[in-house]
């Protein structure tokens, strides 16, 4: 059985090596080539070389701005999601009634598509804010706060649930030995609880990280980059380089490319950097 | 045994994908039916006429026997629509330019019409894209815009005992000066005449603004352009000095002081909503041009009726401009792909010559599309029937105006256009001054148009 199963695993493979290879690995190295030449389509792309990465960094300030707001960003929601999505999972793994139901509300946010979601917190955000008589374009303060509540709404219940699978798979003899040792809850938390959901807190960073990082949808639909772009993030720079001006589609490639290196390299590094600290059961 | 049969398996798998992309190239090359006719593409550019499309293209297979493939873009997104199915085996044949601008970034595309029929018919071949004597782009609908009023609320106006001016008709309104005075007084009366404020909402939500980034922007461009003898297909509309800037400044405040909404909310405003006010009466004026008129229509317990909708220039205080009249122009050409086969490219040709010359075809134009068709195989009692399309004959024939071109079809590019629209936002919040705008302006010109 071993034996065959390593004598076919090549063919078994082979459908997904190749569907994997159409409709990931081609387009990526094709994304690739195109950032070094200037096109229109797909087809019609002529050499230029490294012009197009000297232009997006050189004479394109809306690059770095967007990449400098993503950021921050970035820093803000991944702290502030994980921190709630934490809490909620520690006291929805309390022994309290109804806490299947709120774990379901808490998850249901993450089910919506981002741009419905974006221009529900759109009205929602305006119609608070005119009571003041200001709306949400009217200062990038707005923008930025409107799309960490926003997200955190949105992944919240996500992390949450990975958080829960993860508290409740510790063995409840640590806690109980603990507790007879005479630790206060505090020192639980701190010395069992956080070492043992190492694992989930990897994975909950990743996925917020690379999700913030990486966020469009919400932001076209909340925001649009107003005002003056200042609150428009990198996916959204993007795709308003590549479609704002004729012959920069190849910037706007470029700075995909760069946006590839920049959230592969973070990932990575978070992902050596906690995986190093998880324990073993 | 069992070995041979998976190999083949798995060889049979691989053969299927690689033979469904084989069967699309073929077609791609060729579109040829069995029996000889044709199928061509079409991507259409204005959703809110998809219906008919799919309709003329019926029309067109029974009479011709080729088949018309119309697509649709969604609003805003011709460009990427197109660039996305230009890569493709179902390729458009037949696709619309914005200008010289949408010419320059498909230049490798588009092939020469000027041995088409539709450009022999085309009355006023200047409004077609030329390069070197060959022709690009056809422009296949006129279209105007300026401030459109409701007569009845006007009329309201005018019969007030209350008004504190002199005016007795819309015709008395022939500048800027009389125009802020008309309008400020009817904004102070706005409740005796039952609206919420004179002009509708200055929509300026991202990807909204283009009523004044774009159309409102032409006219001090144009001024500017001019007065410099600025030949339009030069280098020499690569600097700007935004000469007129504070006559812009001067409409853009009326907009935002007398207006149906705040102007810090400006922001999340957008153009539909600006249309469903005028139409449900709450607003006398909207900067538009005659598109709009289906969305007039379409709105329920629309209250404007078609007899009251009338147009006014947009006066914003230039010398001379007792003379300006409607803006009218086209940023819709359309445009053969020059990659498609030789008989494709004939059949699309036939196609749109077809649209604006048959018989069935103008009767779409006329009554369906609601085209303003610049060709000479239309009759002057063969245009449309709707009330702002007729006011836009109407200016067009007026021998007294000098009627302002669309010259922001040389706008350097979308990036400049938004740029404005958001510098325009933040002057109305006020937390951008009038100069800062201007500073803006220029340099955003200067830095697209490299």
């Amino acid at each position: 059985m071993e034996k065959n199963m390593k004598k076919y695993f090549p063919i078994f493979l082979l459908p997904t090596l190749v569907s994997f290879v159409i409709v990931f690995f081609i387009p990526f190295v094709m994304g690739i080539y195109l950032s070094f030449t200037r096109f229109t389509t797909v087809e019609n792309a002529t050499w230029v070389g490294i012009e197009n990465y000297i232009k997006a960094f050189t004479q394109d300030e809306n690059f770095l701005n967007a990449l400098w707001f993503t950021i921050k960003f970035t820093i803000v929601s991944v702290i502030t999601i994980n921190i709630c999505a934490f809490l909620l999972a520690l006291l929805l793994t309390r022994a309290l009634k109804g806490t299947a139901f709120f774990r379901t509300v808490f998850f249901m946010p993450n089910l919506i598509g981002g741009i419905v979601l974006g221009y529900i917190w759109n009205l929602l955000i305006n119609s608070i804010l005119g009571i003041f008589g200001y709306d949400i374009t009217y200062s990038a303060d707005y923008g930025f706060w409107g799309l960490v509540f926003l997200l955190n709404w949105q992944l919240i219940g996500y992390m949450m649930v990975i958080y829960i699978a993860s508290l409740q798979n510790i063995p409840s003899e640590l806690n109980e030995a603990a507790r007879i040792d005479g630790a206060t809850p505090f020192s639980i938390l701190r010395h069992i609880t956080i070492p043992m959901v190492m694992p989930a807190v990897t994975i909950c960073l990743f996925l917020t990280i690379t999700n913030s990082f990486k966020l469009f949808d919400q932001n076209l639909a909340l925001t649009g980059g107003a005002p003056a772009r200042e609150t428009s993030m990198l996916a959204l720079d993007i795709f308003n380089t590549f479609y704002g001006r004729i012959g920069w589609q190849g910037v706007g490639q470029a700075k995909a490319v760069v946006f590839f290196i920049i959230v592969a390299l973070i990932s990575f590094i978070q992902l050596k950097i906690t995986s190093r600290k998880e324990v073993e059961n | 045994m069992k070995k041979i049969l998976s190999i083949l398996m798995a060889i049979m798998i691989i053969a299927t994908v690689f033979t469904g992309c084989n069967r699309n190239e073929n077609q791609g090359a060729t579109q040829q039916n069995s029996d000889g006719k044709t199928t061509v593409r079409f991507l259409n550019f204005k959703p809110e006429i998809a219906t008919v499309y799919d309709e003329i293209a019926k029309a067109y297979n029974q009479e011709t026997g080729n088949t018309l493939i119309v697509e649709t873009a969604a609003s805003g997104n011709y460009e990427q629509t197109l660039a996305a199915k230009m890569g493709t085996n179902e390729a458009p044949t037949i696709f619309q330019i914005n200008g010289p601008k949408g010419y320059a970034n498909w230049q490798d595309y588009c092939a020469d019409l000027s041995n088409t029929e539709l450009y022999k018919h085309l009355t006023e071949k200047s409004l077609a894209v030329t390069v070197d004597g060959k022709v690009y782009g056809i422009p296949y609908v006129v279209e105007g815009y300026g401030i459109i009023y409701n007569k009845e609320i006007t009329d309201k106006y005018f019969a007030l005992k209350e008004k504190s001016t002199e005016f007795k008709s819309m015709d008395e309104i022939k500048n800027f000066d009389s125009l802020k005075k008309l309008v400020e007084d009817m904004q102070k009366n706005s409740e005796k005449l039952g609206i919420k404020g004179v002009f509708a909402s200055t929509s300026l939500k991202t990807g909204e603004d283009w009523r004044w980034h774009t159309h409102l922007a032409n006219i001090p461009v144009y001024y500017e352009f001019d007065e410099n003898d600025v030949d339009l297909s030069s280098d020499a509309t690569k600097t700007i000095n935004f000469k007129y800037s504070e006559n812009f400044k001067n409409i853009f405040d009326l907009y935002i002081n007398n207006s149906t909404t705040d102007k810090k909310v400006l922001g999340s405003k957008i153009v539909d909503e600006s249309m469903a006010e005028f139409a449900l009466g709450q607003c006398a004026m909207v900067q538009n041009g005659n598109w709009a008129w289906s969305q007039i229509n379409g709105i329920d317990k629309n209250t404007v009726k078609a007899e009251n909708i009338k147009y006014l220039p947009i006066y914003m205080g230039v010398d001379g401009e007792e003379k300006q009249g409607l803006c009218i122009g086209t940023e819709n050409f359309f445009a053969i792909n020059s990659k498609a086969s030789e008989q494709e490219q004939k059949v699309a040709a036939d196609f749109i010559y077809w649209l604006f010359s048959s018989e069935t075809g103008k009767k779409f134009v006329n009554e369906r599309l609601e085209f303003i068709a610049p060709f000479d195989t239309f009759s002057d009692e063969e245009r449309p029937k709707d009330p702002l399309a007729q006011e836009v004959i109407k200016w067009m024939n007026n021998a007294d105006v000098t009627t302002i071109p669309w010259n922001f079809t040389v706008f350097p590019s979308q990036t400049f256009k938004e740029d404005f629209g958001a510098s325009l936002l933040q002057y109305a919040q006020g937390t951008k001054n009038w100069e800062q705008v201007k500073a803006d302006f220029t340099k955003s010109w200067k830095n697209e148009s490299q």
